[in-house]
């Protein structure tokens, strides 16, 4: 028997079974570009959303609607001589629809419009406001003396004679309750974080956690209801307020909605805090309260923040709650009035529009600002828990 | 199992009457219901450094947070026996346990020193403390920088992240941040068990430095490392405290015929 070399010990051994690529596991290719798949389908999801919302509230943004209680009337009788495109356009179609339909139709349509402009009662027609288009930029942000008013007020009452349209009172609503309920819930829900994750002992542990969890579980509406019916007269009999239902009402109950959510991130980031630290800490001499507080707590602060982040999202979008609890869009900032959030607007009134009037766009503005307000609030706080992870592990 | 008065008494007949700082008399830890330490009694002489040794389980860790209670930490621990430190049952309902471990200091395994700068990392403890005074702070962040043989390596990124920090300046941070509060006993537990050989012989040094000031006990694997630093060595085996004498006598000639094999290598 011959001694074998290293040299021909390596020769002999077969290596062309590491360039078979991935063909070699056709099953884990597969499961991945499902994976991959799924995950691209989520994005875009959300920005088809996006995309066929914000396409709906494009004339308005573009300050194309019309909402003039007094319109234009082209009788039917001139509908011969008028060019087919004033035609569209003055019967709200698209190209498509307007070729779709037969001259038949066109003429009922016409007539329709007609007849409805007939119908308005002369006390209406005579209104100063009559010709006033509240669909217009100026009118939905800048305040506007109506008539009957003594002077120049924010005003959202889009059912009536003149509809009058402006989103300032809904954006103060949304963003009273919003900050009501995350005054209310974000200290509670970090407190009980940080004391579930550092001080409770394992059995208060056991209980408290899956507790408070439990409180995302209930829904919306019922939370809504119960402060309805409890909340606000408990409430009402502690701070003597005028009026029952009102927006501190509902940002308390938006509280209870965003509890369990900012407590169960935050919790998850204070455990994930190396325990050597909390050891560290004890070690030269500080109390585990002053552990968690000094030590843990700052550095779980970008998991918190990011907490805090979504909690934001979560009240500024919820919805069932705030309509529950108060839906009177008033313009004012006391917390003790009743107020009307964005997304209760949109659920309230959605259900009732002729889908193109210039309400119903409207109402996909306001979900367009939304979803944009809330798209930005967490870009912006993905960069701030980004620089504060980077500065937490030193690298500044 | 050897009693330590005697001990001493044998190796030392000028501190014959001095107390140990440490002393431990059938000390037994369970955890839910095993028992990890069966009736350990022992006793630490003052600015000597004492290493515990044995393999991986044998409790010379779990012994040594007996001595500023870092076991409390978890849940389901109980422990049986007497254990004194400065000759203060430090298990009896009325011992603070904030201000046991002012005086026991400890330096873990792992180094892990706050997501904090270099100078608050120190600073923490001293505030602790209730020291307010920003020049006395800076000046005993210098003195333990010092003392911990870093403040060359650190002096001038003082503010910086102490975890941009090597492993090895990690853990003498950390050795400086357990010193500053100026403990009178150190507790380490296998200090240098993650660093490498050259950062291990500075924290070697040092700890032979330290002696001077500081009650060292030590947890290590590392035999020669117990030769090089330390003055007593106890030797754990599953639970039991199976001999405990001067370093050189553990390891040259040994009572215990267990003791023998570990530290020649025949088990471990």
């Amino acid at each position: 028997m011959t001694e074998e070399t290293p040299e021909q010990r390596g020769v002999d051994r077969d290596w062309s079974g590491i360039r078979r690529s991935a063909n070699g596991r056709p099953l884990e290719w597969i499961a991945e570009k499902m994976i991959q798949g799924v995950s691209f389908t989520a994005i875009a999801g959300v920005f088809l959303i996006f995309l066929f919302v914000g396409k709906e509230a494009f004339p308005v943004i573009l300050s194309q609607t019309d909402s003039r209680l007094i319109q234009p009337i082209i009788p039917a009788s001139q509908m011969a001589t008028t060019p087919p495109e004033v035609l569209q356009r003055y019967l709200g179609l698209s190209v498509r629809e307007f070729k779709a339909l037969d001259q038949e139709t066109l003429k009922d349509l016409m007539q329709a419009r007609e007849d409805g402009s007939k119908d308005i009662p002369e006390y209406a027609r005579s209104d100063p406001d009559s010709g006033v288009n509240g669909s217009g930029w100026s009118y939905l942000l800048t305040p506007h003396q109506w008539s009957g008013y003594d002077r120049p007020q924010y005003i959202w009452q889009p059912v009536g004679n003149i509809q009058k349209f402006n989103i300032i009172p809904l954006f103060v609503g949304s963003l009273k309750t919003t900050l009501i309920g995350l005054f209310f819930a974000v200290p509670l829900a970090l407190a009980a974080a940080l004391y579930v994750s550092q001080l409770a002992p394992v059995r208060v542990k056991e209980w408290v956690k899956p507790g408070i969890e439990m409180l995302a579980g209930i829904p919306s509406v019922v939370v809504g209801a119960f402060a309805l019916l409890v909340l606000a007269t408990w409430l009402q009999s502690l701070f003597h307020y005028e009026v029952r239902l009102n927006a501190f009402v509902a940002g308390i109950a938006l509280g209870f909605a965003v509890i369990p959510l900012v407590f169960s991130i935050a919790e998850d980031a204070l455990t994930s805090v190396p325990k050597s630290y909390v050891q560290a800490a004890l070690a030269v001499g500080a109390s585990r309260w002053q552990a968690a507080r000094d030590i843990v707590l700052p550095a779980a602060i970008p998991g918190v923040f990011a907490a805090v982040v979504l909690g934001f999202g979560r009240a500024i979008g919820e919805t069932m709650i705030v309509l529950i609890v108060c839906s009177a869009p008033v313009m004012s900032w006391n917390l003790f009035d009743s107020a009307r959030s964005i997304t209760t607007t949109i659920a309230a009134e959605m259900g009732e529009l002729v889908p193109g009037s210039p309400h119903y766009r409207i109402l996909f503005m306001l979900g367009t600002i939304l979803f944009a307000v809330t798209f930005l609030t967490n870009l912006l706080g993905d960069f701030v828990i980004n620089r504060l992870k980077r500065r937490l592990e030193g690298k500044r | 199992m050897a009693a330590p008065t005697s001990i001493s008494a044998k190796n030392s007949s000028t501190q014959a009457e001095t107390r140990p700082l440490l002393e431990t008399r059938n000390l037994e830890l369970f955890y839910g219901t095993s028992r990890a330490l069966k009736g350990i009694s022992i006793g630490i002489r003052e600015n000597l450094v004492t290493a515990f040794i044995g393999p991986s389980g044998c409790g010379k860790s779990t012994f040594l947070r007996c001595f500023n209670r870092m076991n409390d930490l978890i849940d389901g621990v109980r422990i049986v026996g007497e254990c004194k430190v400065g000759g203060e049952d430090i298990y009896a309902k009325d011992v603070d346990v904030i201000e046991l471990r002012k005086r026991v200091g400890m330096v873990f395994q792992r180094s892990n020193p706050f997501p904090k700068s270099i100078f608050d990392n120190i600073a923490y403890g001293l505030r602790l403390q209730g020291i307010r005074s920003r020049s006395e702070i800076e000046g005993i962040v210098e003195q333990s920088l010092k003392g911990a043989a870093i403040w060359d390596e650190v002096k001038d990124r003082l503010h910086q992240s102490a975890l941009g920090l090597s492993g090895g300046q990690q853990q003498r941070l950390c050795i400086a941040r357990a010193i500053a509060i100026r403990p009178q006993v150190l507790l380490m537990d296998e200090p240098a068990s993650a660093l490498d050989p050259i950062a291990t012989g500075k924290v070697e040094d040092l700890i032979v430095e330290l002696k001077k000031d500081f009650t060292i006990v030590i947890v290590t694997h590392n035999m020669q490392q117990a030769t090089r630093i330390s003055d007593y060595t106890a030797f754990f085996y599953i639970g039991e405290l199976v001999e405990y004498d001067l370093t050189t006598k553990i390891f040259t000639n040994p009572a215990k015929k267990q003791t023998e094999d570990y530290v020649t290598g025949r088990f471990g």
